[in-house]
């Protein structure tokens, strides 16, 4: 096992050009992302569901992102938002990962009419607009976390699917597995140990991207008000709510929440942009 | 594989994926937990009540039941009746609204293609440079713009500031074509009537722009691959031998092969714009099919939720028949 220290993962940054920065850049946004849903407690000035001043309120000293339409700190808000979003995230993604990747390694593996079938049905699901299914579950099971999870989870259970049996067609048929078959192992043994450990790099891959668009899926939902219920802070619908007030030049309960969006789904993008490159770099090797 | 024969077989593969999809959909209006009936008129109401809804809406028979029902009422183009004032036809009022979609998702489609066309051609001749890392950069970013801040801030400037573009709507109050395709651009055309025509051109502008940029930098990076794909192949270097000019290679030869993988491209690009477009109408307030299936969840109107969604599936299955019949002329290649 090498291990996988910090000057080696700058090498290989430096040598990647613009996807490392890229890379780097994607994960600065996220990490900064983390450490706000992690301390919110300590980085948030206000309660971000108490009304703590007069309704849209300039940004100033005491408000630094000014007060959303009913008085509430933006800052604050935004602050705790991002761990709805995050939270969020996590659960779904998790959710389509645990389905979608073993029934790929499976059908992928056994191929056959169980793959056609598989294959056919995933690949419906995948040609359906993904915010419109997702509309239609959350609409179905009503708001709250962990049905806006739920909702995000259905939409991208293909998206692993596709990409995990796409690469265990082309794993399947290398040497290194008909060697391990004609040396006995088991098919068990084969897609735990050879073909599962192959399969990961590009998970990572798929999973960033993934999430960038989930993001957007989730900002999405909460835009329209399918997400979690009111007065939890969650992005989307904070930047909802403050529409009505942006075309008369109030600006801030909309932007804030809107870039804060758009750089969280910009870093995970990067981070697989780069991540694309820089381990696609790492196999050539 | 004759043209004809491809588009025979490709029909029939069509079936399977409509079935899937009217069954997810069944899936997830009927199984799934949460009771349609009590989520429309809420836990309070009495269970007499309750029963009869459920029994109005066949929720009563056994589940194999109501999915035979489902499927037979659907193949006799039976949407349903709206659940809620004057119950109206679901698939009229989906075609009401319908209309309204479709041009937006036409006038995205074209706003992302050219910009898409642009970007990723300027990509491709400069491989390797500045500019083509810059059009990267470009397709990663639009990307991740959120459609309803990026057409607050085009409202904004364009709207408020320039006071050059209307905010909302499809076309000014009063000028409304007669209704021949409830496209408005076509109508307007086909009443010869000008005042129309600029008033929908100029309220389709803003949203057009919106959901064309966020989807063009799919394009942009298909563009680019293709064509250097292209650029690369010998008779490229033929035509270079033989003295065109490169404005004559790239327009003439290079491009018109670049566009073939495009072509697959668009039928996923389709279901892309379709989910933007929920998001683009709702920021421009936008009369179409987004904007109605929202407005209908928020009164619980189940009968037409569960028919916008079963309409936007035979729709995509539709655009995905349609764009593999084209490329298959296209490219009798992919035939055999």
């Amino acid at each position: 096992m090498r291990t996988f220290g910090f000057s080696r993962f700058s090498c290989m940054v430096k040598d990647a050009g613009l996807d490392g920065y890229m890379m780097v850049f994607g994960l600065i946004i996220i990490l900064i992302t983390l450490i706000m849903a992690a301390f919110a407690e300590f980085i948030a000035p206000y309660n971000p569901v108490k009304i703590v001043g007069m309704p849209v309120v300039p940004p100033s000293p005491k408000f630094p992102w000014g007060t959303d339409t009913i008085g509430r700190d933006v800052f604050s808000r935004v602050v705790y938002g991002s761990r709805t979003i995050l939270i969020v995230i996590l659960m779904s993604t998790a959710l389509s990962m645990s389905i979608g990747i073993p029934l790929g390694l499976i059908s992928g593996y056994i191929g056959g009419k169980l793959d056609r079938t598989f294959s056919l049905i995933m690949d419906s699901i995948y040609a359906f607009p993904g915010l419109i299914l997702a509309i239609a579950v959350a609409a179905m099971l009503g708001p709250g976390i962990y049905n806006t999870s739920i909702s995000l989870a259905v939409v991208y259970i293909p998206t692993y699917f596709r990409m995990v049996r796409g690469q265990v067609l082309s794993l399947r048929e290398q040497l290194f597995v008909e060697a391990a078959r004609a040396l006995g192992a088991t098919d068990w043994r084969i897609l735990r140990r050879y073909i599962f450990p192959s399969v990961f790099f590009i998970i990572a891959v798929v999973f960033s991207l993934n999430v960038a668009d989930a993001i957007l899926t989730e900002a999405g939902l909460s835009f329209l008000g399918l997400s979690v219920p009111s007065p939890t802070p969650d992005w989307g619908f904070d930047l909802k709510n403050g529409q009505r007030y942006f075309l008369s030049g109030k600006w801030w309960p909309v932007m804030f929440p809107g870039i804060m969006i758009i750089l969280l789904a910009l870093g995970f993008g990067l981070l697989g942009e780069g991540l694309n490159k820089v381990l696609g770099q790492k196999e050539v090797r | 594989m004759s043209l004809r024969a491809y588009v025979i077989t490709r029909i029939f593969l069509t079936i399977p994926m409509i079935l899937i999809l009217l069954t997810l959909v069944f899936l997830v209006m009927r199984v799934l937990p949460g009771n349609p009936v009590i989520a429309m008129v809420g836990m309070k109401a009495s269970p007499k009540y309750i029963k009869q809804l459920e029994h109005q809406l066949g929720l009563d028979k056994p589940l194999w039941l109501q999915y035979v029902d489902y499927l037979v009422d659907l193949m006799r183009g039976d949407f349903g009746r709206s659940m809620i004032w004057g119950k109206r036809i679901v698939i009229q009022e989906i075609m009401d609204h319908f209309p309204a979609t479709l041009e937006l998702t036409i006038g995205g489609f074209l706003v992302s293609v050219l910009l898409g066309l642009l970007t990723g051609m300027i990509a491709g001749i400069r491989s390797g440079g500045k500019l083509d890392a810059s059009m990267r950069i470009y397709s990663i970013v639009v990307y991740s713009l959120f459609i309803p801040l990026l057409g607050m801030m085009l409202q904004l400037v364009f709207g408020v500031w320039l006071r050059a573009l209307p905010v909302g709507g499809r076309i000014d109050p009063g000028l409304e074509p007669p209704t021949v395709t409830g496209l408005y651009i076509v109508d307007s055309i086909l009443a010869m009537r000008l005042d129309s025509l600029l008033s929908a051109l100029a309220h389709l502008a803003l949203p057009s722009f919106t959901l064309g940029l966020v989807l063009s930098g799919i394009y942009t990076r298909l563009v680019r691959s293709s064509l250097m794909e292209v650029l690369g192949q010998d008779f490229i270097r033929a035509c270079r031998a033989r003295g065109l000019s490169g404005r004559i290679i790239l327009f003439r030869h290079a491009l018109k092969n670049a566009l073939i993988p495009i072509l697959t491209m668009m039928g996923l690009q389709f279901a892309l714009l379709l989910a933007g477009a929920v998001l683009t109408e709702t920021t421009f307030s936008w009369p179409g099919m987004g904007t109605f299936l929202v407005e209908r969840i928020t009164y619980r109107d189940f009968t037409t939720i569960q028919g916008s969604i079963v309409f936007y599936a035979l729709f995509v299955a539709l655009i995905s028949l349609v764009v593999d019949i084209v490329y298959a002329y296209v490219d009798p290649r992919i035939r055999y």
